[in-house]
């Protein structure tokens, strides 16, 4: 017999008591049930400390310009829109690891953001890049558009896919891990700058 | 031990921390000499609860979360045979392989293989308490593989060459000064000046860990969940070491408990709203990622799901024990428990410490093999109320208790009590007797165990002249004006003595 | 009102004081009480230490006992605990089903002293008077089990002369936890020192509880450390009055 098979005749062996569970009771805020607050994903964003910068997107390659170092060099996602990228950016077409984490800076786009979590959500999107290019660099610059803002988690589960690569960040990396205190910058970027546009 | 092929069994012995090789007490004893774990304890879950309680009160939902994720829970045991199917048609149609363990010594021997047919020699490790276990690092070990642990708390952990004492913060028993200290004695080129500011400490494991992570190409992890409709995994994590596993290397393998599956992508709406706050107790953790077997271009290009077994049909197979099963590690139990503050998660022997260890080792060892476990609590129900899936954990200690084989002194004594307070009279008269236990005096001088347990720091009370009973009856022959005493012709049942 | 009366053991043998008092006071309130003398224990020290099948006999005994009252009143938390969620439990996995009915149809009408006087019989006010400086600990079994919430608190904030102080960490456990005490006695006194450390510092003359069993732990220990604190029962503070 495969292990699969034990395991899985174990299983039914041990439910043979046939237990029945009614529906899962869903008595809490759905999906939908309030719109986004801008101001409270600025709140929330905040308190994890990141950075929060709302300007127009015509500003975005601008600001992230002076977010680097005078000649920085910004990595940037493929599919990333043309007007955000500061002069000089370089774009990701499959580097290795070692030519990501030199970079100065990451800029990418996001997928949904979560206003009551202070959460962003990136999916891997071409404006995203892969998962890599927003984890080695130090420091990590999204731009976020209105649109993609929503109230809760619920709101970002029905809109994100599943299969797609999916990574939530709350902040720029930290630990509890030290006396339970949350201590910002362990191995991810150690600094989140949000670039929340103003015109959509 | 021989079984029925098929039938649920416990997890095997020789392999893995699931059992201590003191009971409770004796390890707590030494735990509760160590003034300087206590203050750590105390210190570190007083922090988490308080932050944990004011997130969790910004949520007008959070009993509705609560019933949702229980129900939810309950559900997956229910179908999970169907579930754990749908999964692995999803994982391997996105690309991923499934394996299924059956015990600790399978999975190791599971892992280990496919770590060799890599050609590496070392693998990152995300912290997972499935690998902690099965005692993954020594079979790695034992197969001249390297296991480095990249969780800040399991690095200093290992480090230490110490145990794990937490769910969630494996080093929770150290506190800033400690760890600087063993990062000075253990860590390679660390800076001699390093001070125990917590933010030095994270950059000093940052810098140490970043070369390895680049050049590893194995990762192993486990997940806090998976989910059956989509084939998604998720690991949720604070400092991007887990990000770093799951991303960077070519090969992942994530050895996941068969009890963490959930049924839809929906049902996440209810764990990643449940778990940050009674885990870090922050809204959100710094990071989650989530992947569906292998996506051509980004991140490990092959993955190995391996679905442990290792005693959880054997609890699963207890219609009343088996609520053990929708726990998801946030550890909000142990924070909250008084006897985990006191004596820390050493003394609970196995890598589930707390409240939830105190149901979950027993069960999946068998209560023989961890009988002083159900007893490592006073039943004073903080676990029940923190627990976000509402694992009712007193009366799963209570039902554990019942299944401990007690030791024969202690069963002649409750046999006799049982009797006598089944006999009124006879009753009557024991009481009465009793107060000649006012010899011991209140230091109970010459009581035998387990009562000289008591007056090791308590008083005995002092006897009363009159048991209520015998001051009921008196007053009954007499009464004073202002009493009803019950009337005498009330029906009573003939009482045996 | 008819209420009968259920002592508890451990106030029957060696608490009297406490029983004495929830009768006084339900008397003084106008009610009729009594007390079947075929009662006992309710079994939660034999189902809590592991011994369900030797507390079947017990369960079936209050049951048995209790069952032709309309209203129990058990001034313990922890008991009225044990007999509205451990008996049914026993009954079915010992007994027969038409016993775990009944056990469940008893406890239903089965009250801890606080929850009788506030939600049956709607008083807050008992017309106590009670001179001391007094601080209260929410038994977990009370408070977690039973969940009788702030009602004795909504009891002794009408008490007249009563200095009421707030203990800190009021909810954290006192380290009793029956056999827990004797099973863990280093933990449980552990425990306990911490709870005597909180009730110290309130400078309270008196620390009363709903329970006679965690105020036998707690008292013990502030005999032993000779704190000048005693311990009363909550029953004896609301029967207490002016000519008491
Ligand atoms: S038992 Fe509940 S509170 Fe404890 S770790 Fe598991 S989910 Fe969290």
């Amino acid at each position: 017999m495969s292990s699969r098979e034990l395991i899985l005749d174990r299983v039914r062996a041990a439910l043979r008591d046939a237990p029945v569970v009614a529906e899962a009771p869903r008595d809490y805020r759905p999906a939908g049930a309030a719109p986004p607050d801008l101001d409270v994903l600025v709140d929330r964003l905040v308190d994890y400390k990141a950075e929060v910068h709302r300007v127009a997107s015509a500003e975005v390659a601008a600001t992230v310009a002076g977010l680097v170092a005078e000649g920085g060099a910004v990595l940037v996602p493929p599919g990333l829109p043309e007007m955000w990228r500061p002069e000089g950016a370089f774009a990701d077409d499959g580097l290795a690891p070692d030519r990501i984490a030199a970079a100065d800076a990451v800029l990418t786009a996001a997928a949904v953001a979560v206003a009551e979590t202070g959460t962003i959500v990136l999916d891997a999107s071409p404006d995203q890049g892969r998962r890599v290019i927003s984890l080695l660099p130090d420091v990590h610059v999204i731009v976020l558009r209105p649109d993609q803002v929503v109230a809760s988690v619920p709101d970002a589960i029905a809109r994100l896919d599943g299969r797609r690569p999916l990574t939530w960040i709350s902040g720029p990396s930290a630990t509890s891990d030290i006396e339970l205190n949350r201590v910002e910058g362990v191995h991810g970027p150690r600094h989140l700058h949000v670039l929340l546009l103003t015109d959509g | 031990m021989s079984t029925f092929l098929g039938m649920p069994t416990t997890a095997p012995r020789g392999v893995g921390h699931l059992r201590g090789d003191r009971t409770f007490p004796e390890a707590a004893r030494d735990a509760l000499k160590n003034d300087q774990l206590r203050r750590n304890l105390r210190h570190a879950t007083t922090t988490i609860r308080g932050k944990s309680g004011k997130v969790i009160a910004e949520l007008p939902d959070w009993q509705s979360l609560r019933d949702a994720g229980s129900a939810i829970k309950a559900g997956v045991l229910a179908q999970l045979p169907e579930l754990l199917e749908q999964l692995e048609a999803r994982v391997t149609e996105a690309g991923g392989v499934v394996h299924w363990a059956a015990d600790a010594n399978e999975a190791n021997a599971i892992v280990t293989g496919l770590v060799r047919q890599t050609g590496s020699d070392r693998v990152i490790k995300v912290k997972s308490m499935a690998t902690q276990e099965i005692g993954l690092n020594e079979a790695l070990e034992a197969a001249g593989i390297t296991p480095v642990e990249t969780d800040l708390a399991e690095l200093i952990v290992q480090l230490g060459h110490d145990k794990p004492s937490h769910i969630l913060v494996p080093a929770i028993h150290r506190n800033r000064s400690e760890i600087r200290d063993i990062f000075l004695r253990a860590m390679p080129g660390v800076d001699p000046a390093l001070t125990d500011d917590p933010p030095v400490l994270a950059a000093a494991a940052r810098r140490y860990l970043r070369e390895t992570f680049l050049s590893t190409t194995v990762a192993v992890s486990g997940a806090n969940f998976a989910i059956a409709d989509t084939g998604t995994l998720g690991v949720v994590e604070s400092e991007g070491n887990g990000r770093m596993c799951l991303t960077l290397p070519d090969t992942l393998i994530t050895v996941m408990g068969i009890e963490k599956v959930l049924p839809t992508w929906r049902d996440l709406e209810v764990f990643l709203q449940l778990l940050p706050r009674s885990s870090t107790g922050e809204r959100m953790n710094p990071y989650t990622t989530m992947w569906t077997g292998v996506t051509p271009g980004d991140g490990p290009q092959k993955f190995h799901l391996v679905l442990l077994d290792n005693g959880r049909t054997a609890v699963l197979s207890d219609p009343a024990g088996r609520q053990a099963l929708h726990c998801i590690r946030c550890s909000a139990c142990l924070n909250v428990c008084p006897v985990y503050e006191r004596t820390g998660g050493h003394s609970y022997g196995s890598v589930y410490p707390g409240p939830i260890g105190a149901v979950l080792s027993p069960q999946l060892t068998g209560v023989a093999d961890n009988a002083s476990l159900p007893y490592a609590s006073s039943l004073c129900g903080a676990c029940f109320d923190a627990c976000p899936v509402k694992i009712d954990i007193p009366s799963l200690l209570v039902h554990l208790r019942n299944r401990v084989r007690h030791p024969a002194a202690e069963r002649a004594a409750m046999a006799a009590a049982a009797y006598t307070m089944d006999r009124p009279k006879l009753y009557a008269s024991a009481q009465r007797a009793a107060k000649l236990a006012r010899i011991a005096g209140r230091r109970g001088r010459g009581l035998p165990p387990p009562l000289s347990g008591w007056t090791a720091g308590r008083d005995l009370p002092e006897f009363p002249k009159q048991t209520f009973r015998d001051w009921w009856a008196e007053r009954a022959s007499h009464p004073e004006p202002a009493s009803h005493p019950e009337p005498a012709s009330h029906p009573e049942r003939a009482e045996e003595t | 009102m008819r209420i009968a009366f259920f002592a508890t053991c451990l106030a029957d043998t060696l608490f009297p004081e406490a029983a004495k008092a929830t009768v006084r006071l339900l008397e003084r309130l106008g009610h009729e009480v009594v007390f079947p003398n075929q009662q006992t224990c309710c079994g939660q020290m034999h189902i809590n230490t592991g011994y369900q099948k030797e507390a079947l006999p017990l369960v079936r005994r209050y049951a048995s006992t209790f069952d032709r009252y309309d209203v129990t009143v058990v001034p313990s938390g922890s008991c009225a605990g044990s007999i509205r969620h451990q008996h049914a439990m026993v009954a079915s996995a010992y007994g027969d089903a038409g016993l775990a009915s009944r056990a469940a149809d008893v406890a239903a009408r089965t009250y801890e002293l606080s929850e009788l006087l506030i939600d049956v019989l709607k008083v807050e006010d008992v017309g106590a008077y009670y001179p001391h400086r007094v601080t209260y600990h929410p038994t977990c079994h009370s408070l977690r089990m039973t969940r009788v919430g702030d009602k004795p608190l909504r009891l002794l904030r009408q008490v007249r002369g009563i200095d009421l102080v707030e203990l800190p960490a009021a909810e954290q456990c006192c380290g009793f936890g029956g056999t827990f005490a004797l099973k863990n006695p280093e933990t449980s006194t552990a425990m306990l020192a911490d709870k005597i450390t909180d009730i110290v510092s309130t400078g309270a003359d008196v620390c009363t509880a709903g329970d006679t069993s965690c105020l036998m732990h707690i008292g013990g220990g502030l005999s032993r450390l000779r704190a000048g604190v005693r311990t009363v029962h909550l029953a004896e503070i609301l029967a207490s009055t002016e000519s008491s």
